[in-house]
């Protein structure tokens, strides 16, 4: 993490991302109920056995807009993997419906389900799943052979596929040759290399050793990117879903619990077991200064006189103050010192009193990156938004009290 | 207690059978008796020493010196003993009775991993032909195909397939299930799925079935004999009859030493296409684009 104040804006911060962009994936009151006579598909029919038993998926509803991240959070057991195998079908719903770029998988018939999967919406697994038996290319080229591209342009694509993914020159080998991060690398490229926008990913780090992980997750980030698709990804991990996610879905007993940004989720729980759940998240890594400012106490403008702000500094107590412009960009910072003086040389300009020592970051800025800033002058850390304006402040004590996680800390 | 009779309506049956599915048992033999000798003629038309030379080079291409040094010692104490027609004649046999029962297996194997019910009626079935004593129905065999190397060849089909069903069937149903799935995923059809990801990955269970139905039906050498197959058999039953126990041990020897050699060669087979799927990769070095990628070294240091 850098401590650059000129972060871009990030998609994590960016929760109200897609809210107006087209729908992906719109799922409505899904449910699945393993044991339950299903509609015939292609689904593999996991074990049908026993009845009466609580649904694995129970009404479920959201929906995905085109290029968004979208994470499905919840310990095992939680219907998680069972909803992203509804998503492509794997898993036959016993309920409700699916649509996908407007068109509703459930009136599929099974040619056309197929070329869905080939084309439109592919999938990374857990445990890689890849065909042992053929090389690293072929196993990257599968879509596209099976979609019947000719073999020189298949393994072209292929490679450029490997190529992305960090694993050029690799085509030749078998996926046993290969390291669990470099397989599921491989795992990645078999879904890129069919040119699908959407990708299913079912906890595809989940068995990758913490440091692989994060190179895993880097990599993902970078690849959207470059060439944002919409991605639902499953994961216990919620470091690792507030990390990726645009949005986050956490899903317990089959049902949702709570859908929201992840800064939403950490500071608003929608009930114990979420607040549970986020209880060891590294929140400095989650939570922006949008979400903890502050009003500044003080605010002055340039045609103010010096006495004037100098009293009101005194009356709230302050160390100083931010002068504004008309438009509330920040012109500079007046130190009670400096006003002192300013007072005392009975100056009536502020203009010559201004300094820069302040320190300012946009809104979207995890708290992570306020700490090393906040405190170092009289006046707190400013907020700013994309235009320059100063649209809060944040003051050593409410940075801490978020970090600790006290009540009156979030104030989003 | 009632008297329950089930002896009678069997017989009863097969009598029926026998008269009316009279052109149906007449093709069988036909088609295996063909078989039969086709094999029988490749096996004992050249010199004998030729055909040794051939099978000492399958053992060296198999296994290198040792086996191919066994093969060669093996086969000419067996003509040696004046047994090589009779071991060509029992080999035949058994190999056009594998070769059927591995043609019927697998089909049958698959159906059964893909469907729980199927599986449910091959098993019981299975489980009576294996252990229902080889002689009861070597008996309705002779019935309906007269005595010689036809019946022995059904009957030995019969008992040895069981192995060839029941391995193709674990195989199947052992590949791993997410790598099923993935295949379901990218939008493969289950025709292309099972030749393109379950049968190879099933290819060292269903190669074990194959051997086992070999070694099974080379179990049945000696009971062919019986019904007037000739080869090893007919050897080993004029040992016993004449109390020679020299004969018969001669006998017994050949068959052993066809077992062994079927034996190591299609194990051998079997280990062969594993490793060569597992031969060393060339030794590319990844190469990492900057921007593209995140940097894979870690990665590569597990390797």
């Amino acid at each position: 993490m850098t401590t650059s104040l000129e972060l871009p804006a990030d998609p994590v911060a960016a929760g109200e991302t897609g809210v107006a962009a087209p729908v992906a994936i719109e799922v409505s009151h899904l449910t699945k109920v393993f044991g339950a006579p299903a509609r015939r598909g292609l689904g593999r029919g996991r074990s049908d056995t026993g009845g009466g038993k609580p649904p694995a998926v129970a009404d479920v509803s959201f929906t995905v807009a085109k290029g968004e991240f979208f994470v499905i959070m919840g310990l095992s057991g939680s219907g998680k993997s069972t909803l992203l195998r509804m998503l492509n079908k794997l898993v036959e719903p016993t309920s409700g419906t699916l649509t996908i770029d407007g068109r509703d998988v459930s009136r599929l018939r099974d040619g056309e389900l197929r070329e869905l999967r080939n084309k439109k919406i592919n999938m990374v697994f857990q445990h890689f799943a890849l065909f042992p038996h053929r090389t690293v290319r072929d196993n990257a080229a599968y879509a596209l052979r099976l979609r019947g591209v000719n073999q020189n342009e298949a393994a072209q694509r292929a490679d450029e596929a490997l190529k992305t993914v960090g694993l050029e020159g690799w085509g030749d080998s078998l996926p046993g040759e290969l390291s669990g991060g470099m397989r599921q690398r491989v795992g990645l490229a078999r879904a890129l290399a069919s040119g699908a926008d959407i990708l299913l990913m079912d906890e595809p780090f989940s068995a990758l050793d913490p440091l692989i992980r994060r190179d895993m997750q880097d990599l993902l980030l970078q690849l959207q990117r470059d060439h944002q698709r919409t991605v639902v990804f499953v994961t216990h991990d919620l470091n690792e879903a507030m990390r990726l996610g645009d949005r986050i879905m956490v899903m317990r007993n089959g049902k949702v619990v709570q859908l929201g940004t992840g800064a939403e989720i950490l500071s608003m729980p929608a009930d114990d077991y979420v607040a549970d759940f986020v209880s060891d998240v590294d929140r400095s890594r989650v939570l922006t200064a949008g979400t903890i400012m502050r009003q500044p106490l003080v605010t002055a403008r340039l045609d103010e006189r010096p006495e004037q702000v100098l009293d009101r500094i005194g009356a709230a107590e302050g160390l100083g103050a931010y002068v504004l412009d008309e438009d509330g960009r920040i012109l500079g910072v007046l130190s009670n010192d400096r006003l002192a003086d300013a007072v005392h040389q009975r100056s009536t300009s502020l203009a010559d009193h201004l300094t820069d020592q302040y320190a300012s970051v946009p809104d979207s800025a995890p708290l992570v990156d306020l700490c090393s800033l906040v405190g170092r002058h009289s006046v707190p850390l400013a907020v700013t938004d994309d235009a320059g304006r100063l649209v809060g402040v944040v003051p050593r004590a409410a940075l801490l009290a978020a970090i600790a996680n006290t009540e009156e800390a979030p104030r989003a | 207690m009632p008297e329950i009779d089930i002896g009678t309506p069997v017989a009863n049956a097969v009598d029926w059978l026998t008269e009316n599915f009279e052109p149906l048992f007449d093709a069988i033999h036909a088609v295996m008796e063909f078989f039969t000798n086709v094999v029988l003629y490749l096996l004992t038309a050249p010199a004998p020493f030729v055909v040794i030379a051939v099978f000492t080079a399958l053992a060296f291409w198999a296994r290198k010196w040792g086996f191919a040094a066994f093969t060669l010692l093996a086969f000419l104490l067996v003509d040696a003993m004046g047994l090589w027609i009779a071991a060509m004649q029992s080999l035949a046999i058994v190999l056009v009775a594998t070769v059927l029962a591995v043609a019927v297996s697998i089909p049958v194997g698959v159906w059964a991993a893909r469907s729980d019910r199927a599986s449910s009626v091959v098993r019981p079935v299975l489980d009576f032909m294996q252990t229902l004593p080889v002689f009861v129905y070597l008996i309705p065999a002779v019935f309906f195909f007269g005595i010689g190397a036809v019946p022995a060849g059904v009957a030995t089909l019969v008992f040895a397939i069981a192995p060839g069903v029941r391995l193709t069937e674990l195989g199947i149903r052992t590949v791993d299930a997410e790598t099923v799935e993935a295949a379901h995923a990218f939008g493969a059809k289950p025709w292309q799925i099972l030749r393109e990801v379950q049968l190879p990955l099933a290819m060292p269970s269903i190669m074990a079935g194959v051997n086992q139905v070999l070694m099974l039906a080379l179990s049945m050498v000696v009971i062919a004999g019986m019904v007037g197959a000739g080869g090893l058999g007919a050897e080993v039953m004029r040992g016993i009859s004449n109390l020679d126990v020299g004969t018969g041990f001669q006998g017994g020897v050949a068959v052993v030493i066809l077992a062994i050699f079927l034996d190591r060669l299609t194990s051998a087979f079997a280990a062969k296409k594993r490793r060569r799927k597992r031969r060393a990769p060339a030794g590319p070095t990844a190469t990492t684009t900057p921007g593209t990628a995140a940097q894979p070294e870690r990665d590569l240091a597990a390797v």
